[in-house]
């Protein structure tokens, strides 16, 4: 299992051994609607878990993005950031929002499984 | 969720798939599956079908209806023509804003006024209290209120009720459609040419699914409501006016005619009538002032940030904010200190810490694209 999910409606993705990659799910562009707006961390800056690390943006909303886990960023997504739609048109995918340096493996392996985020988004 | 009141259109918002939200105590549509962003679009270069059922009508009758409403709002009720709408406010003894709204005069001494969902039932009680003596006051929660709004509405309307195309804006009838007794003023919310329709209840479900026929015609949630009217610079109550804010505060004193400003025939006679006209005739005295605010860097500035002077100095605060979708550029209005209120006039909005830098303004944003005749 390589991707995990957290109660902020964010997707982690560790199949790169060199950094995990970040972004929100499809629940959570769902919920926004059209995004209109990112705001992405500063590359080399740690964050600690669940702290707020960027902003997504629709027209009618505005969300924090939480740190799923701690760690260096070490990459953002600057596709997302000149066309923030790819956050809704592929959102595990294109619409990815930054990298991070995972510094504890055992914060990734308490994150919810997609079964477990998919009973969890439902009751959302 | 339970004690949210429906509108007579649930089932069919429901069948079309919205996102339901509640508003203003109504299970209220806030987009469907298209999307709050298509939805604004297609209002700006097609049709747009809205229920606004939430809002209050009443109506006002008797000889002295105009006479007691004037009483009560710091515009001219006596001299508006039969068939003619026009913008009213309702203040407070202060002149500060209760609500605003929309009346019409409909002959045989009848007003036909609309106001805000969220304020009706103190609207209504104000009204009666006040002038409910001196003529009737009659709720109408029977009716539904149906908004079609677009540069097609015209041609998707007369297709149904040929006439409506012959009205201009701020004008109204009685029309038929298809089968349902309509009451249509050519007017709205959006800042583009359209309708709003006043229709018995339990004809709304029938009017509505006729409206939505026609090929210009899609459905319209209140997200989409909000970003049309903002860039059509029009105020949301709640927002961008309330109970601390007066008429001239608001840059609303087009509203007030000269007729019941000072030296006109019915001057003052109003609730906060020496406030109100004295900050017309001396705006140096506003301590603030609402103005329209465009910021440069591509970054949504929302209701409550704060705005600064380019020195740091706190000089206001954004009301409502958001992308414009039409303009593509992020879009706000605000109340400024009068010092800053001028066109072009450099600010900064604090947004998460950061100092994202606006020039104040002229609204509407985009276009006005009324029928004027």
């Amino acid at each position: 299992m390589t991707v995990k999910y957290s109660k902020d409606h964010e997707w982690i993705d560790i199949s790169d051994h060199e950094a995990a990659t970040v972004g929100i799910t499809l629940h959570a562009q769902d919920a926004l609607g059209d995004v209109v707006f990112v705001d992405l961390p500063e590359v080399g800056k740690t964050y600690a878990q669940g702290e707020v690390a960027g902003v997504v943006e629709s027209v009618k909303a505005a969300a924090d993005v939480y740190m799923p886990v701690s760690g260096e960023i070490v990459e953002v997504n600057e596709a997302l950031r000149a066309d923030p739609s790819l956050a809704n048109s592929d959102p595990m995918g294109a619409g990815w929002f930054f990298k991070v340096l995972v510094k504890d493996m055992e914060q990734f392996d308490q994150l919810m499984d997609e079964p477990a985020y998919a009973e969890f988004a439902k009751n959302a | 969720m339970s004690d949210l009141l429906t509108t007579p259109l649930n089932a069919l918002h429901l069948e079309l798939g919205a996102r339901m939200v509640p508003f203003a105590g109504y299970s209220m549509p806030v987009q469907y599956p298209t999307g709050l962003m298509a939805e604004h679009h297609h209002t700006r270069t097609a049709a747009g079908l809205f229920d606004v059922s939430h809002m209050g009508q009443l109506k006002l009758i008797g000889p002295n209806a105009a006479a007691a409403f004037e009483t009560l709002v710091p515009v001219d009720v006596i001299d508006l023509p039969v068939g003619k709408q026009r913008y009213g406010l309702l203040l407070t003894d202060e002149g500060t804003i209760i609500d605003d709204l929309m009346f019409f005069n409909q002959g045989n001494d009848t007003l036909f006024v609309i106001v805000n969902g969220a304020c009706k039932a103190g609207d209504i009680a104000h009204i009666q209290a006040r002038i409910g003596g001196r003529c009737q006051v009659v709720p109408m929660p029977d009716h539904a209120l149906l908004a079609l709004q677009g540069p097609q509405a015209t041609t998707a309307l007369a297709r149904l009720a040929p006439g409506v195309d012959k009205l201009v804006f701020m004008t109204g009838g009685s029309f038929t459609i298809p089968g349902c007794d309509c009451f249509v003023t050519r007017s709205g919310y959006t800042g583009e040419d359209g309708f709003e329709i006043s229709v018995p209840a339990a004809q709304a479900d029938t009017l509505a699914r006729a409206l939505l026929a026609q090929p210009e015609v899609k459905p319209i949630g209140l997200g989409a409501r909000n970003s049309l009217r903002l860039e059509a610079g029009l105020c949301l109550y709640g927002n961008d006016i309330d109970t601390t804010t007066t008429p001239s505060e608001a840059s609303l004193n087009w509203a007030i005619q000269k007729v019941r400003r000072t030296g006109g025939a019915r001057a003052g006679g109003f609730p906060g009538a020496d406030k109100v006209l004295a900050q017309i005739n001396d705006p140096a005295t506003l301590p603030r002032k609402r103005v329209g605010l465009v910021a440069l860097e591509r970054v949504p500035v929302r209701e409550h940030t704060e705005l600064q002077s380019t020195d740091g100095q706190k000089i206001g605060e954004v009301t409502s904010g958001l992308l414009g979708p039409t303009v593509d550029k992020p879009v706000a209005m605000g109340y400024v200190a009068p010092a800053f209120a001028a066109v072009g006039t450099r600010v900064n909005a604090i947004v998460r810490g950061k100092a994202v830098p606006m020039e104040v303004a002229a609204m509407p944003f985009t276009p006005a694209r009324y029928h004027r005749g």
